[in-house]
């Protein structure tokens, strides 16, 4: 994997991860108005980055639109991601 | 349902070739208190559970549990994938070696296979939150365990993201209990 492209996926799994922390914090705090402007914030930056990643490197979830041919299955997959040596 | 995302909830490194410490990880992958044993505890227990709340928060750790065991089976696999026979031999992992290669399979860090016996399933709620709440201290003393046995320094960042999982888990079941608690006291009085 190159480093642009590793670069925008390592940005996607922060923001991923941020937003795994507003959604169960907001499953016990739902009336946390300050909380679900910060998720709502996070998701939407979530989306705009997932888009342009699939544009650029294919689907992330095989509900997403790819190019042809169908582009889901390239590697690397998760597991094999060399995340060391890169700067982010 | 699910949809998966093709991506690690946290950028694993693995520094070094160990296959002892791998065959010690395996106790996260399928061991009693590990992350295979969360996932299928929590999201097993949601169909009886009283509130959206409790339902919501049950569905949502059950399968951040998943992608914890995916993370598990990265450092397991990043540790022995480049492995030769030499540095196989003599260690915990060549009992794992000699029936499956490399291959994953859900057993404990003793070679116990994954059991659902492992977990339990009431549709008694505050049960359930009792059982999950130790559920995530005795992951975290696990994930302590494996910090201290570990010199790797790439697994150690992981597993410590990993133990601070649990601490927050625990925090928000903790919450829901008392969610609970509150909701069946006000049933009682109207
Ligand atoms: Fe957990």
């Amino acid at each position: 994997m190159d480093k642009k492209q590793l670069k925008l996926l390592n940005e996607l799994m922060e923001i991923g991860f941020s937003l795994v922390e507003t959604n169960l914090y907001l499953d016990t705090h739902p009336t946390d108005e300050r909380a679900l402007r910060l998720h709502n914030t996070l998701s939407a930056q979530y989306q705009e980055l997932e888009m342009m990643y699939t544009d650029l490197y294919g689907p992330l979830k095989a509900t997403s639109m790819s190019q042809f041919p169908w582009r889901y299955i390239e590697e690397p997959w998760p597991w094999d991601i060399e995340y060391c040596g890169c700067n982010y | 349902m699910w949809i998966y995302e093709k991506k690690l909830e946290y950028p694993v490194r693995v520094d070094t070739c160990n296959p002892t410490l791998a065959a010690m990880i395996l106790e996260q992958f399928g061991g009693a208190d590990g992350e295979l044993s969360a996932g299928i505890r929590y999201l097993t227990q949601r169909w009886t559970m009283p509130t959206g709340q409790a339902k919501g928060i049950l569905t949502d750790i059950g399968t951040e549990e998943l992608a914890h065991w995916e993370i598990i089976g990265t450092i397991v696999y990043k540790l022995v994938k480049d492995a030769p026979i030499n540095k196989i031999k003599g260690t915990p992992f060549e009992a794992n070696y000699a029936n499956r290669g490399k291959a994953l399979f859900p057993q404990n860090a003793a070679g116990v296979p994954w059991t659902a016996t492992f977990i339990q399933s009431k549709e008694d709620p505050i049960a359930n939150l009792y059982e999950d709440m130790a559920a995530e201290q005795k992951a975290r003393a696990t994930y302590e365990n494996l910090i201290k046995l570990s010199d790797d320094p790439g697994v150690n960042e992981a597993l410590r993201f990993l133990r601070e999982r649990e601490v927050v888990h625990f925090q928000r079941f903790g919450e829901t209990l008392e969610i609970i608690k509150d909701y069946q006291n006000r049933k009682k009085h109207y």
